[in-house]
């Protein structure tokens, strides 16, 4: 996982050479790394320190996993060039069905999970089958579905909350992973802690190596093709901060109770999605359809099908969110969801992926995602009104979307 | 001698790392047709740009004189003022407005933001009857065909009191019969003493209206001299090229081998009314080693006949049979087309044949990615090194596959293309207008390509809207006319008047 994207290189003309004209030509990857940490750092400091305590860190991913998760789905979608406005409705719908399930029926845990997304698949397919086969807007589509989930959870649940669920249940969001390493106690001692994690500090190191490693490997293949353009100390400060960080999230973890779980189940859905957008024959096609669907079609590229699948999948992931975002309320309640297609929307777009399709990656996606948690949650801990908070994360949305379309002028 | 309507004195206009314009000069009488003639990229286009002020005064070297002062034109707004006015290649008319709308389009015939209509109509009809357009003044822009709306744009010039008309690549898609109307029509508009500037590539048609020729190669001015004094075209060709270029279509050795596709009884309907057929039972065979062309009018249905061939792409209610080495084939969606041994290139090659933000590389895979993929993951180092390959093979100008499609001239973005149809390994290719609007030197590539491709057995179908071009390159020649083939000519007997007289008489 890397930030700076597929190099691209400069027409050969181009006199400009060197630093500045390289970090002008990728400045939206750095850009939103740095506007990631410039944010956590102000906040880190107008907050006394407790945006980055363990136990904030720890709510921090938890408040933000099931916006994360359905972004994976909503970049596909919006790269495939279509919009899914129903994915809050979705998200609602499914916890209201697992609650009723569970709460009411006495179903299985595991037969409830199964429905669940397995209804929230079937609600993509029925969206997405007028959108791919009748080519009816998606933006009419998801406004319909958005309005119609909203309703039948309602219906649902009778216009009350369902809860509580049992523990096991709950556990999907607010579970951690226990500690199965050993040495976990002689590290507490070292750092003078009560206790620690030694799983959640080796998961973090691995992935640490992991983006050395894959940036490394990318690095030599594009040398090997007399394509890379990226200075050396570009290339060691980003990777080197992009490791640095996940160490010190992890590490910070260790130090309270560990990797939620639910933590492991959005690191999973993440790598996947990402290896299947950049690194499959799928993914390309999807990119390719975003692109210029006509010309798309007429390689051969069964594009309908794509579309359809691609709403399929946002609404298995609207389902899974769903599931996570009961748990971690321990209730199901009429309002869940409510206005969330927003902050996910806006997460992808902040990510970098542009409106017309064709562009965007799952990891400005999850970025996106968490500078928007980020926001929230530090100016929640600054007890700043809800209404300015909503004032400046719409701004910041314009910023960030100004600031692509400049940039694509500009170069 | 008078002194002239527009003279640009060497004028010179860089970009970063890249000088477009190096002391050019252009000096146009008054009255005259002046034609501007030069490859794709030798700075036709960015000389107009600094005459209509797209680039404003002060952005290049060198002055412009018009009409006796000193031009300084800031924007196209002011050139405009002053009846400088640039028809575009691709026209700007807003298909759902109606031809009155266009033509007023922010100049409308006004009182205090109120729009007078039936003088809008009145004189609407006045300027259509100018260019010889019978329309009603109330027609959407949308139903009327390429060459009219070309009409529609010169009718909309003559709105503003145009003193300088410049028209880029007029023709560029238009018949053959449309752009003949538009010739005669520069030639009255001249009478009238309307100077025009046409910038084409179709050096037949140069020579048919301009009465004076320059020649701009690489951003500098090669050569101006006047049609009467006896100029050829392979002279012009020779300026533009830097190269004398003896033959125009390289020559290939006939060998025709087995049949590889036939086609019978074709038929097709339109896609919004399923009651209105628009091909009426074709019949056609293409056999290894051999380049057919199909030739025809614009609207005779040639394309249309090509994408409902391939997968069905357009029109419904589609009928006939395709058979391949003999036997029986399905081509009923793109993929399957595909897979029995099909390619079709497109002659809009932005909308339908590229996705222009994306790399060479991922363009050139896109028929057959599982050619470049272990199962369903890709292999991007053979992904690489394929559209490598072709960037070698096919003379693709760049610096890298890595280059954005969008960043490419015309003439090697058809390369892309046609790297990308090579790539799905078809034994058959149409090929529809694969010389459209790209240079004199990337056609003659893109010939001997095509020779290279029937050399290796392979069939090609080749339409054309240039007479000369399928009589240079096929060996056979249908004749397409209102969507049923009135003629078929072998390379021996076919010519451009046995063609056109055969679309005629039907």
């Amino acid at each position: 996982m890397t930030f700076a994207g597929q190099t691209q290189t400069k027409s050969a003309e181009d006199p400009k050479t060197g630093i500045g004209a390289y970090l002008s030509a990728h400045l939206r990857e750095y850009g939103l790394l740095f506007a990631l940490i410039a944010i956590m750092a102000f906040f880190q400091i107008v907050t006394s320190g407790t945006l980055l305590r363990p136990i904030n860190l720890t709510n921090l991913l938890l408040q933000n996993s099931y916006i994360i998760i359905m972004a994976l789905g909503m970049l596909i979608v919006i790269v495939a060039g279509h919009i899914d406005l129903s994915v809050g409705s979705v998200m609602g719908f499914v916890g209201a069905l697992a609650a009723v399930m569970i709460v009411r029926w006495d179903q299985s845990l595991a037969l409830t999970a199964v429905v669940c997304i397995g209804t929230g698949a079937l609600i993509g397919a029925a969206q997405g089958y007028w959108i791919a086969y009748w080519s009816i807007p998606s933006f009419i589509v998801t406004l319909a579905g958005m309005l119609v989930f909203r309703g039948l959870s309602l219906w649902l649940l009778g216009g009350e909350s369902v809860g509580p669920f049992p523990r096991e249940f709950q556990s999907i969001a607010s579970g951690f992973v226990p500690d199965v390493l050993p040495g976990g106690a002689a590290m507490a001692e070292l750092f003078g802690l009560r206790n620690f994690n030694m799983l959640s500090f080796a998961i973090g190191l691995c992935a640490a190596g992991l983006v050395v490693w894959s940036g490394l490997g990318k690095r030599a293949q594009n040398r090997k093709y007399g394509i890379e353009d990226e200075p050396q100390a570009f290339f060691v400060a980003r990777i080197g901060i992009v490791a640095l960080a996940l160490v010190f999230v992890f590490f910070k973890l260790s130090t309270f109770r560990g990797l939620p779980n639910v933590m492991i189940t959005m690191g999973i859905l993440t790598v996947i999605y990402a290896f299947v957008t950049e690194q499959t024959v799928l993914g390309r096609r999807v990119y390719a359809l975003g692109g210029n669907r006509k010309a798309a079609k007429l390689s051969g590229i069964k594009t309908e099908r794509l579309t359809f699948l691609a709403f399929v999948n946002m609404g298995a992931l609207a389902a899974i969110a769903g599931l996570v975002f009961a748990a971690r309320l321990n209730s199901a309640t009429p309002k869940a969801g409510f206005a969330l297609e927003l902050d996910v929307i806006a997460a992808v777009f902040i990510g970098g992926a542009s409106m017309s399709g064709g562009v965007g990656k799952i990891v400005g996606a999850v970025v996106g995602a968490f500078l928007m948690g980020v926001l929230n949650n530090g100016m929640g801990i600054m007890g700043v009104g809800i209404d300015y908070q909503q004032m400046i994360k719409g701004l910041v949305l314009l910023a960030a979307v100004i600031f692509d379309v400049y940039n694509k002028q500009k170069g | 001698m008078q002194t002239p309507l527009l003279e640009m004195r060497s004028i010179t206009k860089t970009f970063p790392g890249v000088k477009a314009l190096d002391d050019v000069t252009l000096t146009v009488r008054e009255g005259e047709i002046h034609a501007i003639c030069g490859e794709n990229g030798a700075g036709k286009s960015t000389l107009m740009k600094v005459l209509s002020g797209v680039y404003p005064v002060g952005q290049y070297d060198g002055e412009v004189h018009y009409a006796g002062h000193l031009a300084a034109f800031h924007d196209i707004a002011e050139s405009e003022a002053e009846g400088v006015i640039i028809i575009h290649q691709e026209l700007a008319l807003v298909p759902l407005l109606s031809i009155a709308e266009n033509l007023f389009l922010g100049n409308e015939v006004q009182k205090n933001g109120v729009v007078n209509w039936p003088e809008t109509y009145r004189r609407t009809e006045s300027l259509l009857q100018k260019v010889g357009l019978k329309d009603a003044p109330t027609t959407l822009v949308d139903k009327l065909g390429v060459g009219k709306q070309q009409l529609v744009e010169i009718a909309k010039a003559l709105a503003k009191d145009v003193r300088l008309l410049i028209l880029d690549e007029p023709t560029a898609a238009l018949s053959e019969a449309d752009s003949q109307a538009l010739l005669d029509l520069m030639l009255e508009l001249k009478a009238q003493g309307v100077t025009q500037i046409i910038i084409s590539h179709k050096l037949n048609e140069v020579r048919r209206v301009a009465d004076t020729v320059t020649v701009i190669r690489d951003g500098q001015t090669v050569s101006s001299f006047g049609v009467s004094d006896g100029i050829t075209e392979d002279r012009i060709v020779r300026d533009m090229v830097g190269r004398s270029m003896e033959n125009r279509y390289p020559p290939r050795e006939r060998r025709t081998g087995e049949m590889l596709m036939e086609i019978e009884d074709w038929t097709v309907h339109h896609p919004e009314q399923a009651d209105r057929r628009v091909i009426h039972g074709v019949d056609l065979n293409v056999r290894a080693g051999e380049v057919i062309g199909i030739a025809g009018l614009m609207g005779a249905g040639r394309t249309e006949l090509a994408m409902s061939v391939f997968g069905g792409s357009w029109g419904q209610g589609i009928s006939g049979q395709v058979r391949m080495r003999g036997k029986t084939a399905d081509t009923s969606t793109v993929g399957r087309a595909i897979a029995a041994g099909l390619a079709y290139v497109t002659e809009d090659r932005k909308s339908l044949g590229l996705v222009l933000d994306e790399e060479i590389r991922r363009n050139v895979t896109l028929t057959n990615l599982p050619k470049v993929a272990n199962g369903p993951v890709l292999n991007h180092n053979e992904e690489t090194r394929v559209a490598d390959g072709y960037r070698g093979s096919l003379n693709i100008r760049t610096p890298s596959v890595f280059q954005k499609v969008v960043n490419l001239s015309g003439g090697n973005q058809q390369k892309v293309v046609l790297a990308k149809w090579l790539f799905a390994e078809p034994e058959v290719l149409i090929l529809d207008e694969p010389t459209r609007g790209i240079d004199v030197g990337a056609k003659f590539e893109i010939y001997g390509l095509i020779n290279d491709l029937a050399a290796a057995g392979k069939g090609v179908v080749m339409i054309s809207s240039e007479l000369p071009e399928l009589l240079g390159m096929c060996d056979r020649i249908y004749v397409m006319n209102e969507g049923a083939f009135v003629g078929e000519l072998g390379a021996a007997e076919a010519s451009q008047e046995r063609i056109m007289s055969l679309i005629v008489t039907e």
